[in-house]
């Protein structure tokens, strides 16, 4: 029989983090990640999760404890939003340069100045480059599944995973999930075994100061040199798509639900215009996609679920037939346009996909995004295209550009 | 505890050829640290010079694990350190943060805070060679008053250093230590007594260094000796509120003596643009702390 709650998106990520059994938890409460601790501190407290739980005093610490927890080799949890990650961004490095894996969850939120504490995802989309892989959520059921899933694909790679979420639209809304049965998780997840085994009995300097150059060691053996090092973090970013893949896969196979592996398509196979999105933009933009079929536009969604490592492959694949490609993100990267559009357009480079691409920059500090408004747009882009404007363009939904 | 240094542990953890510089205050200190410590001890440090002296990848000239951490980060690093091996039942482990007076009294300072108050069970090292040296000696909080630095070319540091001892005492901390590598066996003492304690234990060594001192670095034993007896730098320990002389400021103590602190300035290029008026606001300073110790060492 199956185990299906009603509850929030931040409760069903505590929940995975106690099936995972998580040893350290280390956190600092921000909005609106905050209740994921919380539900933590009760299960330790009230010995449901035997862990430790360290209550730090800033969210740089926060992420420090899970980098040294896990270097002495136990399994580490942290979460956070906006400018606590942004706080963590010097050891979001430092834990991806030690090849530590790290799970952390981010209740996705603007970021200030001014102050917001409302949904959107520039906070985590700011931490594309350090080295992280990030995989998005676009419903509650996918968060508890992905955080499990993101420790098996942590744990075989040696890549810390970020697992975001629209901060209150998934994480303080309740939706039906289904909660996996414990022994199964067990089994799924294999015990965590650290790369580097740090004891006295077998003394190591673990990340000290390195030269540009390799260099022997005492024993005469050529070391790696930092680009070295860099490299290999690049090469396992790139290997681990397949592993991304596989675990979804196996996570299926296990448990019967596959949240995509790289990405998820919503009616592509015969579409002539393609709405892109991450998260829960992206489900959104399923009801506009549906909206837009009934009135004979046949529309899709590709939803991106892994930003970093980027589906490059995949996305020469989905959009291969599309006539027309609408990105609608809630993010910006200023002087450009938005993250995801230009890492889109830039895999194309090269191949037949010439379709005329539109950037929404949609839903920053909270704006709503509604369905209505994601057809509307496609509409309007479609009529531009349709009068011989086909040249790239961003444009800012919703919002008073005058 | 050793009487004299024949009586101290005879393994060595700090290698010879490594990367400190000549004369320096931490690598005489850090010897005698390690030996109190020894081998069932985990390490973490962040960017200093002791990062150098550690040796650079794929060498090192140290002989107990070590976790380098990043700079505001070493206390939560501990934090880390202690959570992992508790949640993997090896708390047989001695975990031992080591950091510059950049590292605690600046940078360091919040994550030593949270980690102090939350009772963590490590012990906490402050190498306080008073300014920056690592990057070329520039003023942190714990440079002292009258001193050149290279962020202070001009005017000399304006202020007196911070009191990190008060500020960690004020956690209610079971153990707090000063030492000197000029006493080495206080200073392994002090360890060796930090180690059996539980909690979050404050040791500070008041580390020479010829470079960003300007002396000769012949002297650094001399100058450690000097900083001692003229109570610019007072040895003793706080152990669950009880303060205690040590060693050379014991012995002052009993004998009412004690050097004027030009003694210990004159020798060093970093005082070379000091006025008066501020050597005698630095002899004030010396002397109303010393008689503060005195009260306390009385009750």
């Amino acid at each position: 029989m199956a185990d299906v709650q009603i509850m929030t998106g931040n409760s069903a990520a505590a929940i995975a983090v106690k099936l995972s059994h998580v040893q350290v938890v280390a956190a600092y409460p921000i909005t609106p990640s905050t209740s994921i601790p919380e539900t933590l501190s009760q299960y330790i407290e009230s010995g449901e999760l035997k862990a430790e739980f360290i209550r730090v005093e800033s969210e740089h610490s926060a992420l420090t404890v899970c980098i040294s927890a896990s270097t002495v080799g136990a399994r580490v949890f942290t979460a956070t939003s906006s400018h606590g990650l942004l706080y963590m961004h010097e050891q979001l490095h430092w834990a991806a340069g030690s090849r530590l894996p790290i799970v952390l969850c981010c209740a996705n939120r603007g970021v200030g100045a001014p102050w917001s504490i409302f949904n959107d995802q520039q906070d985590s989309i700011a931490q594309r480059d350090t080295g992280w892989i990030q995989i998005y959520c676009r419903n509650n059921q996918e968060i508890i599944d992905t955080v499990i899933q993101a420790y098996r694909i942590a744990e075989e790679v040696y890549i810390p995973v970020m697992v975001c979420y629209d901060g209150f639209v998934l994480s303080h809304t309740m939706m039906p999930v289904e909660i996996p049965d414990a022994d199964m998780v067990s089994d799924f997840l294999p015990p965590y075994k650290p790369h580097t085994i740090v004891s006295p009995e077998n003394p190591k300097n673990i990340n000290p100061v390195i030269f540009p150059w390799r260099r022997l060691n005492a024993e005469g053996v050529l070391c790696d040199g930092y680009m070295e090092m860099r490299y290999k973090l690049q090469k396992a970013l790139d290997d681990a798509r397949d592993v991304i893949i596989s675990t979804s896969r196996t996570y299926a196979d296990v448990f019967g639900r596959d949240h995509g592996g790289m990405l998820w398509t919503y009616k592509t196979e015969d579409a002539e215009i393609i709405l892109a999105g991450i998260g829960s933009v992206a489900s959104e933009a399923t009801v506009a996609a549906d909206t837009l079929r009934d009135e004979g536009i046949r529309a899709g969604v590709v939803g991106i679920r892994v930003f970093r490592p980027f589906p490059k492959e995949e996305v020469k694949e989905v959009f291969k037939q599309a006539n027309a490609i609408l990105v609608f993100e809630k993010d910006i990267s200023y002087g450009y346009e938005g993250a995801l559009c230009a890492d889109i357009k830039a895999a194309f480079y090269g191949t037949g996909i010439k379709a005329p691409v539109h950037n929404y920059i949609a839903g920053l500090g909270g704006r709503d995004v509604k369905a209505r408004e994601i057809a509307e747009a496609t509409r309007a882009s479609l009529d531009e295209i349709a009068s011989g404007h086909t040249e790239p363009k961003t444009i800012w939904l919703n919002c008073h550009t005058g | 505890m050793p009487e004299n240094l024949y009586k101290v542990n005879i393994n060595e953890y700090m290698l010879p050829g490594n990367r400190a510089c000549q004369g320096c205050g931490l690598s005489l200190a850090y010897r005698y640290v390690l030996k109190a410590l020894r081998e069932n001890t985990i390490l973490t440090i962040p960017a200093s010079c002791l990062t150098v002296l550690h040796g650079l990848y794929p060498i090192t000239s140290v002989t107990i694990p070590c976790i380098n951490c990043t700079f505001a980060s070493t206390a939560a690093s501990a934090s880390g350190i202690v959570a992992g091996l508790n949640a993997l039942n090896r708390s047989d482990i001695t975990v031992v943060a080591v950091a510059g007076d950049g590292g605690t009294y600046d940078i360091g300072i919040q994550a030593l805070s949270g980690a102090a108050e939350r009772g963590t069970d490590f012990i906490f090292v402050c190498y306080d060679n008073e300014g920056y040296m690592n990057t070329g000696t520039q003023r942190s909080s714990a440079t002292p008053l009258g001193a050149l630095t290279t962020t202070t070319p001009v005017l000399t540091k304006q202020q007196h250093k911070k009191d990190m001892m008060k500020i960690m005492e004020a956690h209610d901390l079971p153990y707090l230590a000063t030492t000197s590598p000029s006493y080495p066996v206080d200073l392994y003492d002090k360890f060796v007594r930090a180690k059996r304690i539980k909690g979050t234990r404050y040791l500070q060594i008041a580390a020479p260094c010829p470079p960003g001192w300007v002396y000769p670095p012949k002297d650094t034993v001399k100058i450690g000796r000097l900083a001692v007896e003229t109570g610019i730098v007072v040895l003793f320990e706080i152990e669950n509120g009880k303060f205690r002389f040590t060693g050379r400021s014991k012995t002052m103590a009993e004998k009412g003596s004690k050097l004027p602190v030009i003694n210990y300035m004159e020798r060093q290029g970093r005082f070379r643009k000091m006025s008066i008026e501020q050597l005698r606001q630095v002899q004030r300073w010396v002397d109303v702390r010393w008689n503060e110790y005195l009260r306390r060492a009385e009750n």
